[in-house]
């Protein structure tokens, strides 16, 4: 009786373990669109290791805090191509990065495929209209407009 | 016949990691959605001083800048905890090390968090209560 439902159950066939006796987080996908989404999470986590916590801490904790961004603080800011160039950096990868990462987190809480679908679109479309509106704003942003008068 | 409560306890406890895994998760999904709002507030730039300083100003708030901390440390520990899940990937023998690992992510995050929290706080302080700090 006991070896019949041992049987029936998927959850209970040995999983695979690693080198810790058990099974270590996500597994690295075998190959194709999934094993160079998993690469990208890495290589663009690397990146926003340097781009988003000194992001952080430039912004949020060095110099006076976020209480000294104000319109001017932006525009002499801005007026550095490197800070605008950091900017869409961590824009970019950030958005990309945790875009795929509630990709992964939806695979595991939304089951029905047409759910999931739907769900996954609409990060996507979210993501894709924020990262043109950002895009546009760091790119465009010119504060002769408002200096003049 | 039914598990009972003595059959498993009554904290699960899952594989060591499961914690660092859900703080990952749990940290991951606060920014990405910080950063939806982050991106408009920022476009709001656009419309000129007025319109972007009425935005900011909400940053400028004790309470919001209580959030913001929360937001520097759910970044650092996304990003140290990101460090360890690289070095066990591209290095699998390093798993033999999983608690030392483990250790070593949070003491980095706590010795990080101990300054910022004081630089923040007296911040946050000073706007809360007029401190002076």
């Amino acid at each position: 009786m006991a070896t019949q439902t041992e049987a029936k159950t998927p959850a209970d066939r040995p999983l695979r373990v690693g080198i810790l006796g058990y099974r270590a987080g996500r597994e690295r996908p075998a190959g194709g669109w999934e094993l160079w989404a998993w690469l990208f999470m890495r290589i663009s986590g690397i990146l926003l290791l340097f781009l988003a916590v000194g992001h952080v801490l430039i912004m949020h904790v060095g110099g006076t805090g976020v209480s000294r961004v104000d319109f001017s603080f932006v525009v002499s800011r801005w007026q550095s191509p490197i800070w605008r160039t950091w900017d869409w950096a961590l824009l970019s990868l950030a958005l990309l990065h945790g875009i795929n990462g509630l990709r992964i987190v939806v695979q595991d809480y939304v089951r029905p495929a047409a759910w999931r679908f739907a769900v996954n679109m609409l990060f996507c479309v979210v993501g894709f209209i924020l990262f043109v509106l950002g895009s546009v704003v760091v790119f465009t942003f010119d504060p002769s407009r408002w200096l003049v008068s | 016949m039914a598990k009972r409560k003595s059959d498993v306890g009554s904290l699960y406890r899952g594989s060591p990691g499961q914690w660092s895994w859900m703080a990952h998760r749990i940290t991951g999904i606060a920014i990405i959605l910080f950063l939806f709002v982050h991106i408009i507030d920022t476009a709001v730039i656009g419309w000129g001083p007025t319109a972007y300083d009425r935005v900011t100003v909400i940053y400028h708030n004790w309470v919001v800048r209580l959030l913001e901390l929360g937001l520097v440390a759910a970044v650092l520990y996304h990003a140290l905890n990101g460090v360890k899940i690289m070095i066990i990937d591209f290095w699998p023998s390093s798993a033999r090390h999983f608690k030392a690992l483990s250790t070593a992510t949070i003491a980095v995050f706590v010795l990080g968090m101990i300054p910022i929290t004081w630089i923040m706080g007296k911040d946050i302080l000073d706007l809360a209560f007029n401190l002076n700090l």
